[in-house]
């Protein structure tokens, strides 16, 4: 029997091929009728056999191309139209409720094409597909036209138009697609501007082997790069970004090739491998490359994302052709940094790359197709519950996470630090990339920016604001701001309830959450600085403090987090043994008077955070008494603890429950008194600390099945592993961030939440 | 009635109760020490002379503790707070006024000591207090001595000195090292020292400011970084003209005893109270005239250029760049500062 079928698919399904899937799949099936884009997704007309039209429908979602998200299928009858043939038709206007993709390394059709001499697309810089390359980062507006990405600029050759209107090449409406005689032109320039002579791959190749220097154009910012087996080099970038001491991350062109250096099993390569090519931490092995993370057992690996670092590969591999020379080790291994001098955020333009930029980089590989949004790289690990994020940004966003229910559409602005910030649109909830501390002013407009920007390609309107409790919070700020200006409500969500919230929603819970936030400081409900939490999670968005860690004094306050050694010293203070202070820091100037500081109670606010109890810890054991960048302390002891070997056993005796409180004074007590090796004692620290942590959580919630971990210590990977380990054994399940990182980066999804949850609550009463 | 103890009494309830131990005190504590015709006049406000120009009228409130501290007490710094704030409307002190609330019970020496520390600084800054009041209050309800101050001044011709009146590419600059009075207030209380002794700046700016009017009558903004310190000054500054500010770490005039007393307790010397300085904001082109002119008072021989005006800016970012290169909000706080750092 003949029929008609109107569907329409919504999800991510623009920009990624669907429609020419679809004309494939009508034309096998013998169907006519017609393919569009629309605002809404995509909408099909197609009439022809019951059966197979059965089929199609059934194939569109099992069979959608690599880069789709299908949502939903809906198909209705239609009156059939008595169509001939089956077309790919003009896109319809509309709502705008679809989606951009996000931006993806190059598939392997155009890896092929890439090094195949043969190929007219040979070593073009530029090379992409419908199943690859840019989008996030290069597209201003919906819909995904490319008249509304950065490629508008240049028209298509013949040649590609061709390609990009025959649905059956893999090109067809391949927004980005260009080739050599069409598309962008690379070029090399010296930090005065002037263009390098030769080959602008080759030439920067050859600069980087003799130890310069390049800010590279990638796809969300601009990379520095140099040689990672340089120690020179690499001293002498450190030097110019300003004596940083935060870990360097690196590519090479093969998971083999990390091998000399860190451990890479199936699982990490399967990440490193990922279509978003992000950042992988491996655990370090073997040789050290110096200067690259030095005292952090992790090593920051990443693969090519773009042709232009495939093609630096390839010609330090002596151009080969074919893909072969990829199934062996290959020597170049490159620093990739992100460019974002002081800690403003990523440099994105040529001629701001080439002023920011003046004095770090001694040359500048640009190109003249813009980056029109900016998106650091992501950063992930494989954690013993599969791979979990650091940072979140460029191949992941925009990707939405699942809501457990549908509700009016929420911003919420995120912390200070690591800030992102998530709107939500239905049962949908976009989370930013990753757009940095917002403590200097770009950040904070960078923020603002991204508000305009999300909310623009989301087409949503909020309908409340949500932030953090911290009154000198810029996003706090922002969030009166806003509120004030379009008159919505605002949805204070403390700290800590926030980052266990985000859990319930990655995890689908609906009902009561019991929670552990193991982090640095957030404001508390009443006032002082929180951080070792556990909290009944309602599902009505209203949380109770079940317990804390006993507190800390903070001597000197934000100064703290900064210096360990304070922390050390207000444990020392606090087992009365100030008087070694002086002693135990004296190459501190300020060491000689702590102790009557934190005697007489002067700026040094108690806080039950886990993170300060961490630096602590290090500073205790001597490695590390003042930090360069946040969660220094605490990754210089885990590095620690991982580099023992032999016997581990914990502590007996070593932490007290008393009124609800978790004390870990005589834990750390035994690091004050320890002189045995660091690394046991570090490992030792970790162990005992989670058979604390497990034990003060079955005293105070024994009925609880499921204990969700967030907060900036859950990235600490020996301290998770042993929790997950220590609660599966008491039959339990422990619950960690996968879909966001489990500190400040997820905060804004977990806000989002709260405040969803308290409208959704207010309209039932 | 017996003549006053000044050694060794104490202040009582009836002191304030408008009797005759009140007029005692007033006759032989307040009179006596501020000494002048118009005060002489004893009734219930001075008459003061004819004065041409436009007058400029303040009042400021002081609470301090402890009341006595190095380089000052309660007494002169609620001269020099009033003085200032009408010198930096760019205009001449002349007259004040002072309010007491005293708690029952605190030593009449000590409030003769603090009575003798305005008068002295009244005369040395040549400006007449000719009005005053006293009240008792219970013990317990106060914390020794409150004293509110009033100021007449008279406005300098030709001088349009504003927090409005910043404009883009200004030069910012302070009249010497920062944080001075805070820190030495906060040693005191806390009794401990940050390396030497450290003094109060507290004093009166109307003379430097006389000689900084003298060398560049355009002068854009004055104004005095008391509570909230320089921090909090800029971006009020800011807010009202607009714009945003960038000031460079290594120019802040800072004593060592301060940075290592800031270092200590993990303050920012931004935020700490200055009672004998001032921010002024100028056209690039008046900045070294500025500076000379300020360089050559006693009061502004550290005197420097610590920033810029920005561009006209809707968030009025005041920024720094840290020694270390990078640039950082300095920021207008809420209140108290408070722990962030997750
Ligand atoms: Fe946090
Ligand atoms: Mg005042
Ligand atoms: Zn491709
Ligand atoms: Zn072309």
């Amino acid at each position: 029997m003949t029929e008609a079928r109107h569907i329409r698919v919504t999800g991510l399904v623009q920009g990624v091929g669907f429609r020419p899937f679809v004309w494939r799949l009508a034309r096998e099936l013998e169907l006519a009728g017609w393919v569009r884009n629309d605002a809404a997704g995509v909408e099909i007309a197609a009439e022809g056999e019951t059966r197979q039209l059965d089929i199609l429908i059934d194939r569109l979602r099992r069979e959608a191309p690599p880069l789709a998200r299908v949502e939903d299928v809906c198909a209705v009858s239609a009156p059939a139209r008595g169509h001939g043939d089956f077309v790919i038709a003009a896109s319809g206007g509309g709502a705008v409720t679809t989606a951009i993709g996000q931006d993806t390394g190059l598939c392997g059709d155009c890896l092929d094409e890439l090094f195949k001499p043969a190929d007219r697309r040979w070593r073009h810089p530029f090379i992409t597909c419908t199943h690859c390359g840019p989008r996030y980062t290069l597209t201003r507006r919906l819909p995904y036209d490319r008249a509304n990405t950065s490629l508008v600029e240049f028209p298509l050759c013949p040649d590609c138009k061709t390609e990009y209107t025959d649905p059956g090449n893999r090109r067809f409406h391949a927004e980005t697609l260009c080739c050599p005689n069409c598309g962008p032109q690379l070029q090399l320039l010296n930090p005065a501007g002037g263009p390098l002579p030769g080959d602008a791959i080759v030439a920067t190749l050859d600069l980087l082997q003799r130890g310069a220097i390049v800010a590279i154009k990638g796809l969300g910012g601009f990379h520095l790069v140099c040689d990672a087996r340089n120690a020179n080099v690499v001293a002498r970038l450190r030097e110019r970004k300003a004596r940083e001491e935060k870990p360097f991350a690196v590519m090479a062109a093969n998971a083999a090739s990390f091998l000399p250096f860190a451990n890479c099993d199936a699982a990490a390569q399967a990440l490193l491998q990922a279509p978003a090519r992000p950042v992988v931490l491996l655990p370090k092995a073997g040789i050290e490359l110096a200067g690259i993370a030095p005292g952090i057992q992790w090593l920051g690996a990443m693969l090519p994302a773009t042709p232009i670092q495939w093609l630096l590969f390839h010609e330090a591999a002596g151009r080969p052709a074919g893909t072969d020379w990829l199934r062996d080790p290959q020597s170049l291994l490159l620093v990739m940094t992100s460019a974002n001098p002081g800690g403003e955020p990523l440099v994105t333009g040529n001629n701001e790359a080439l002023q920011r930029l003046s004095g770090i980089a001694d040359a500048f590989l640009l190109h003249d197709r813009d980056i029109l949004l900016r998106c650091d790289d992501s950063v992930m690990r494989v954690s013993a519950s599969g791979p979990a994020f650091l940072r979140r940004a460029r191949g992941y966003t925009p990707c939405p996470i699942k809501l457990p229910l549908s509700g009016p559409s929420v911003l919420a602005l995120g912390a200070a630090l690591k800030n992102t910030l998530c709107i939500t649109r239905g049962d949908e909830a976009f989370v930013s990339a990753h757009i940095g501390d917002l403590d200097n002013a770009a950040t904070c407009t960078f923020l603002e920016e991204t508000v305009e920007h999300l909310s623009g390609i989301l087409d949503v309107r909020p309908e409340a604001l949500a932030c953090d409790l911290h009154p000198d919070f810029h996003s706090t700020r922002l969030a009166h701001a806003l509120a004030e200006r379009w008159n919505l409500p605002l949805i204070q969500v403390q700290h800590h309830h926030a980052h266990l919230a985000a859990l319930a929603v990655e995890h689908g819970v609906s009902d009561t959450l019991i929670g552990c936030a193991l982090d640095g400081v957030g404001l508390g409900s009443d006032g002082t600085p929180w951080g070792g939490e556990l909290l009944s999670v309602d599902d009505d968005g209203s949380f109770a403090r079940l317990g804390h860690l006993t507190c800390l004094p903070l001597p000197g306050g934000d100064r703290a987090a900064r210096e360990p050694w304070r922390m050390a010293a207000a444990v020392l203070h606090r087992l009365g043994r100030g008087d070694e202070i002086a002693l135990r820091y004296a190459a501190h100037p300020a060491a000689a008077q702590l102790n009557t500081l934190l005697e007489r109670g002067i700026n040094a606010p108690l806080t039950s955070s886990l993170g300060r109890v961490f630096d602590a810890a290090a500073a205790l054991l001597g490695l590390c008494d003042n930090t360069s960048f946040e969660g220094q302390a605490a990754m210089l002891l885990e590095g620690c603890a991982a580099r023992h070997s032999g016997a581990l056993r914990i502590w007996g005796q070593s932490w007290h429950i008393e009124k609800n409180q978790l004390s870990l004074l005589p834990l750390l007590a035994r690091l004050a008194e320890w002189d045995g090796s660091r690394e046991e004692a570090a490992a030792r620290f970790h162990l005992t600390l989670a058979h604390a942590l497990v034990d003060w959580i079955s005293a105070l919630a024994p009925a609880a099945r499921t204990v969700a971990f967030g907060g900036g210590c859950c990235l600490n990977a020996i301290l998770t592993r042993h929790l997950s380990v220590l609660l599966e054994d008491s039959g339990r399940r422990g619950l960690f961030a996968r879909q966001l990182p489990p500190n400040d980066g997820g905060i804004s999804l977990g806000q989002a939440w709260v405040a969803l949850q308290r409208i959704v609550q207010c309209g039932k009463r | 009635m017996n003549a006053l103890d000044l050694q060794h009494g104490r202040v009582d309830l009836s002191h304030g109760s408008g009797g005759r131990a009140m007029a005692q005190l007033i006759a032989q504590l307040f009179t006596r020490e501020f000494d002048n015709e118009f005060l002489a006049q004893g009734d219930d406000g001075a008459r003061l002379p004819h004065t041409e120009g436009r007058l400029v009228l303040t009042t400021d409130s002081h609470v301090v503790s402890p009341l006595f501290f190095p380089g000052g007490d309660i007494g002169c710094l609620s001269v020099h707070g009033c003085i200032n704030d009408i010198a930096v409307m760019g205009a001449q002190p002349l007259y004040l006024t002072a309010g007491f609330i005293l708690e029952e019970g605190f030593p009449l020496a000590d409030l003769g000591r603090i009575v003798a520390s305005m008068a002295q600084a009244a005369r040395e800054a040549g400006v007449l207090v000719v009005a005053g009041d006293t009240k008792v209050v219970e013990q317990g309800k106060a914390d020794g001595v409150f004293i509110t101050t009033a100021g007449l001044g008279v406005l300098r011709e030709g001088v349009d000195l504003s927090g409005a009146n910043a404009r883009p590419g200004d030069a910012i600059l302070v009249s010497g090292m920062l944080g001075d009075h805070g820190m030495a207030v906060l040693s005191k209380r806390e009794n401990m020292d940050f390396g030497t002794t450290l003094l109060s700046d507290t004093a009166a700016l109307h003379r430097l400011i006389a000689r900084m009017l003298d060398a560049v009558p355009g002068i854009h903004v004055l104004r005095d970084p008391t509570r909230g310190g320089v921090a909090t000054t800029l971006n009020e500054i800011a807010t009202q003209s607009g714009v945003g500010m960038l000031i460079e770490e290594a120019k802040l005039p800072l004593r060592p005893q301060v940075a290592a007393g800031c270092e200590l307790l993990g303050l920012d010397p931004l935020y700490i109270a200055n009672e004998g300085k001032l921010v002024a904001i100028c056209a690039a082109a008046d900045a070294q005239g500025l500076l000379a002119a300020m360089r050559a008072d006693p009061l502004g021989a550290n005197a420097d250029i610590i920033g810029t005006v920005g561009e006209r800016d809707p968030h009025c970012f005041v920024q720094m760049r840290t020694s270390l290169g990078g640039l950082r909000v300095v920021d207008w706080l809420a209140g108290e500062q408070l722990p962030r750092i997750c």
